[in-house]
């Protein structure tokens, strides 16, 4: 054993497209301790709740994260909705789904784009992310914006899709589903990938209990942790929902849980098309929120997100709490990188699918 | 500007911003966009390149590392602010811990807007950064040509250590 060196890793890396930075104490190749410092993207929107009106709050919500940003709009806007006690129109319901479903596509995509890149696999990165432009296509013209689209508001959604654009959404989905298909064949037939990938950063179903993992990482260890199963809100309820779930705990595993969920969200959006109900969009708002608590979840493309509420009978809200999946699963990550090869910790870090910006706020 | 004399090569950071720029300039360089065609790279070695791309109305903590990038670059170097956040501080203006803006932290040269900015924008944006670029290439050359007795003192020493070392019969050419 030699002695130990430590390398710096990030903030500014090329495989990160966020700032993160990870303090690795090494022993020759090996990662024998790893201490992470976040922060570079602090923005302190929990805090800005106190000067933004409690629907204006939407906006900011929405800018916890570029990629999950419609199910951070969608999550403040439940609690609110709990918070004050309203009923949300089933349509918006639906249309909420379609669109939070459409965000985890557009996410997944993303991350096995990153993902490919991140151990090289270059043409990979461009085909992915080729395949998430068609989702991007869906988002502006049913909304007007590519990434971020302020379709949610306390109460319901701010714009309607056409039955005849719900059936052309789906005839492009049903396209895009052959492309991600050839996408999988691709992916889990490649040696190089099953090289880089399996047997990587091993999570075992107790230690995913232990630490407290969510998401995608807690599913690929076994762990069936899913809200959508348990969701009051959405079309989840009404389609039966299963989650889906991987033993072996890898990176490989995580990347096939991914994989699955882009067709399981097809599915979904496509279940929701077809039982879509009549009716309105969004009921009015009346009043300011009362002075109590409420708090609930929606799960995210990376993991279960906790929102918290509590009013004081004015505009402002008292206290917003946003619990973000990738801060949950750093303590995992931590893990994961004790023993590990240097040059897996891209790979590694990659495959929880941080996201730093919903991480620091 | 009617052809690029250069293929510049960028860097992009994340100066404490939402990502939702950042993965628009990720969407730049991928097919459906594909600004690699025109020979623009995505570097991840600050001194290897031109052109700053950078997000975000950059935080305290994070303000070091932007400044370390912007000092790391060579001459001439071009800074992109990219996104509402970066050119005045967007929705996050009034937050406790951001300087609200890119330009209070390094020199910036283009703005480009949008929340989040799009592709086309930001294409615009770098296609600017480039007649920026070229014009601080020219005051560069001109600077050198203009400070030439400068130059001549400077170079002094060095004339002495070449004649030393061809004195002392180091050359074996």
């Amino acid at each position: 054993m030699g002695k130990s060196t430590v390398i710096p890793f990030g903030p500014q890396h090329p495989v990160l497209p966020e700032p993160i930075h990870l303090d690795l104490e090494l022993q020759d190749e090996k990662v024998v301790r790893a201490s992470t410092s976040i922060g570079y993207v602090h923005r302190g929107l929990e805090k800005l709740v106190e000067k933004r009106g409690f629907q204006e709050y939407v906006y900011v919500a929405e800018r916890v994260c570029g990629i999950c940003s419609f199910g951070h709009g969608w999550g403040y806007s439940k609690a609110v909705e709990g918070l004050m006690g309203i009923e949300v129109p089933k349509r918006a319901e639906y249309l909420r789904t379609i669109w939070h479903e459409l965000s985890r596509l557009h996410s997944h995509l993303l991350w096995v784009g990153l993902g490919a890149d991140g151990m090289g696999f270059e043409s990979l990165f461009m085909h992915a992310w080729r395949l998430r432009e068609i989702i991007l296509d869906i988002f502006e013209s049913t909304t007007g914006g590519r990434v971020i689209f302020s379709a949610c508001k306390v109460g319901g959604v701010r714009r309607d899709i056409a039955d005849s654009e719900l059936k052309e959404i789906v005839a492009r989905l049903d396209k895009l589903k052959k492309e991600i298909d050839a996408m999988i064949y691709i992916i889990l037939g490649d040696e190089t990938i099953h090289a880089r990938l399996r047997r990587v950063g091993v999570v075992t179903l107790e230690d995913a209990i232990a630490l407290g993992c969510v998401g995608p990482t807690a599913r690929a260890s076994g762990l069936p942790l899913d809200y959508r199963c348990g969701d009051e809100g959405g079309a989840y309820k009404d389609l039966g929902f299963r989650p889906i779930t991987e033993t072996e705990g890898d990176c490989f595993a995580r990347c096939k849980v991914r994989l699955r969920e882009l067709l399981q969200s097809i599915d979904i959006i496509k279940g929701c098309v077809e039982n879509m109900p009549a009716g309105d969009i969004a009921v009015p708002v009346k009043g300011f929120p009362p002075a109590a608590e409420h708090f609930t979840r929606v799960e995210q493309p990376r993991g279960e997100a906790l929102y918290y509420v509590k009013g004081n009978k004015t505009k402002n809200l008292e206290r917003f709490r946003l619990r973000t999946p990738t801060n949950v699963n750093i303590p995992v990550l931590v893990k994961m990188l004790q023993g590990c090869d240097l040059a897996d910790v891209p790979n590694i870090i990659l495959t929880i699918d941080p996201c730093i910006s919903c991480c620091e706020r | 500007m009617s052809y690029l004399k250069k293929s510049p090569w960028l860097i992009h950071y994340d100066g404490s911003s939402c990502n939702g720029c950042d993965i628009e300039v990720l969407a730049c360089l991928t097919p459906l966009y594909d600004v690699e065609r025109f020979g623009i790279v995505n570097t991840g070695n600050p001194k290897h390149a031109d052109i700053f791309l950078v997000t975000g109305g950059v935080n305290t903590q994070n303000l070091p590392v932007v400044k370390q990038i912007y000092e790391q670059m060579p001459e001439p170097k071009v800074v992109i602010a990219v996104g509402a956040c970066a050119c005045t501080g967007g929705v996050f203006h009034d937050c406790y811990n951001m300087l609200g803006g890119m330009d209070k932290a390094i020199p910036v040269d283009v703005y480009v807007p949008g929340c989040a900015a799009r592709p086309e924008a930001i294409i615009d944006g770098v296609v600017k950064g480039l007649t920026v670029l070229e014009e601080k290439q020219k005051a560069l050359a001109v600077s050198v040509s203009a400070g030439k007795k400068e130059e001549e003192i400077e170079l002094a020493p060095q004339a002495v250590m070449n004649e030393r070392q061809e004195g002392s019969g180091c050359s074996s050419r």
